[in-house]
C-alpha cells in the first residue's frame, strides 16, 4: 500500500485513501458480462493458498509433521467450536464453518501483504460489502433451510422466548423477528467495515509519511518518523483484527446454526 | 452553514461514537479479566461469550464509522 500511496501522491500531493478499494478489470473493460477483476484475482489466490495449505497437510500420518499438525490445529479448533456451541448434531456443519473461517482469514491476511506489484497490488476482497454480503447470506440461508427442514413451522417458536406472558407475545415476536432478520446485515457489515477501516487508517498514515517527507527532511523526521512507527504498530493490530474478525464470523455462524438445530 | 462544512463536522462528530465503542470494548475485556482472575478454571469455557460481547460492542463503533464514511464520500 505504500507504493500505492506514492503513486497517488506523485499525481497531485493529495492522498485518496479510498482509491485502494477500486474494483477494476485486469484486462478488457468493465462492460463485459464477466470481467476478471482484481477482486476476483485475489479470491482465486486465496483459494489456491487454501487448497495448497489443506492438500499439503492432509496426509493422515500417524505421527504428524509440522504441516499436518498445523492443519489439524485449525480443523480441531473449528471442530471444538462447533461441538461446544451446537453439540454433537452440529458435526455436519463443520465443513461449512471451516470453509467460511479459512476463506475470510486468508483473504484478510493476503490483503495486508506489503508488496506492490504494478497492476496486481494486494486487494482485500473482504473489504467489499458484496463479497461479505454473499458470505453472510450463505450462512443465514443455511440457518433458514436447516431450521425449516428440521422443525417446519415450529421454527417460529424461536421468536417467542419460553415463559413470555401472553400479553407480551405480539411485541416480543416483532422484536425477535427484527433481531433475527438483522443478523445477515450485522454479520456482513462487521467484517466489511473492520477491513475497510483498517486499510483506510494505514493509507492515511502512509499519506502522512509521504507528504511530510516531500516537504523536507526536517518535516520527514518530525512527522514521518512517528507516523512510520505508528504504522508498524497498527499493521500488527490489523493482523490481530484479521484473525478476530474471521473468528467472530465463524463463531456467530455456529451460534445461529445452534438456534436452527436446537431451537433454544 | 456551508453544506460541505456541515457534513465534515458531522463526520467528525461520528468519531465520538467510535471512541465510545472503544470504551465498550475495553469494558468487555476488563470485566472478563476481573472475572477470569477470580475463577481461572471457568475462564476458558467463557471465551466464546467474551468474543460475542466484543463483536456486539465493536459493531456499534463500526456503525459510527460507516456514518462518517457515508457523510464524507456518499452524501
Amino acid at each position: 500500500m505504500l507504493t500505492k500511496g506514492s503513486d497517488v501522491a506523485a499525481e497531485g500531493g493529495k492522498i485518496d485513501p479510498m482509491h485502494q478499494f477500486t474494483v477494476e478489470p485486469l484486462f478488457g473493460t468493465m462492460n463485459w458480462h464477466f470481467p476478471f477483476t482484481n477482486s476476483a484475482l485475489w479470491m482465486v489466490i486465496t483459494l489456491v493458498c487454501l487448497w495448497g495449505f489443506m492438500l499439503g497437510g492432509m496426509k493422515r500420518e500417524l505421527v504428524p509433521g509440522r504441516w499436518q499438525a498445523a492443519v489439524e490445529g485449525v480443523t480441531g479448533f473449528i471442530n471444538g467450536m462447533i461441538a461446544t456451541n451446537v453439540g454433537p448434531e452440529g458435526k455436519r456443519f463443520v465443513p461449512l464453518v471451516f470453509t467460511l473461517f479459512m476463506f475470510i482469514l486468508l483473504s484478510n491476511i493476503l490483503g495486508l501483504l506489503p508488496i506492490g506489484i504494478t497492476g496486481a497490488h494486494p486487494f482485500t476482497s473482504t473489504s467489499h460489502f458484496t463479497v461479505t454480503g454473499v458470505l453472510a447470506l450463505l450462512a443465514f440461508g443455511t440457518v433458514l433451510v436447516v431450521g425449516f427442514a428440521r422443525h417446519g413451522f415450529h421454527f417460529f417458536s424461536l421468536f417467542i422466548p419460553s415463559g413470555t406472558p401472553k400479553l407480551m407475545i405480539p411485541l416480543m415476536f416483532v422484536i425477535e423477528l427484527i433481531s433475527f432478520m438483522v443478523r445477515p446485515f450485522s454479520l456482513a457489515l462487521r467484517l466489511f467495515v473492520a477491513m475497510t477501516a483498517g486499510h483506510i487508517l494505514l493509507k492515511v498514515l502512509a499519506g502522512f509519511i509521504i507528504n511530510s517527507s516531500g516537504a523536507g527532511l526536517g518535516w520527514g523526521i518530525l512527522v514521518g518518523g512517528p507516523s512510520f512507527i505508528l504504522m508498524v504498530g497498527i499493521s500488527a493490530l490489523e493482523l490481530l483484527v484479521c484473525v478476530i474478525q474471521a473468528y467472530v464470523f465463524a463463531l456467530l455462524t455456529s451460534l445461529y446454526l445452534n438456534d436452527a438445530v436446537n431451537l433454544h | 452553514m456551508d453544506p460541505v462544512a456541515a457534513k465534515l463536522l458531522g463526520a467528525g462528530l461520528a468519531a465520538i461514537g467510535v471512541g465510545l465503542a472503544a470504551l465498550g470494548v475495553g469494558n468487555v475485556f476488563a470485566a472478563f479479566l476481573s472475572g477470569a482472575l477470580r475463577n481461572p478454571s471457568a475462564a476458558d469455557g467463557q471465551q466464546g461469550r467474551l468474543f460475542i460481547g466484543f463483536a456486539a460492542a465493536e459493531l456499534l463503533g463500526l456503525l459510527a464509522f460507516v456514518i462518517a464514511m457515508v457523510l464524507v464520500y456518499a452524501v
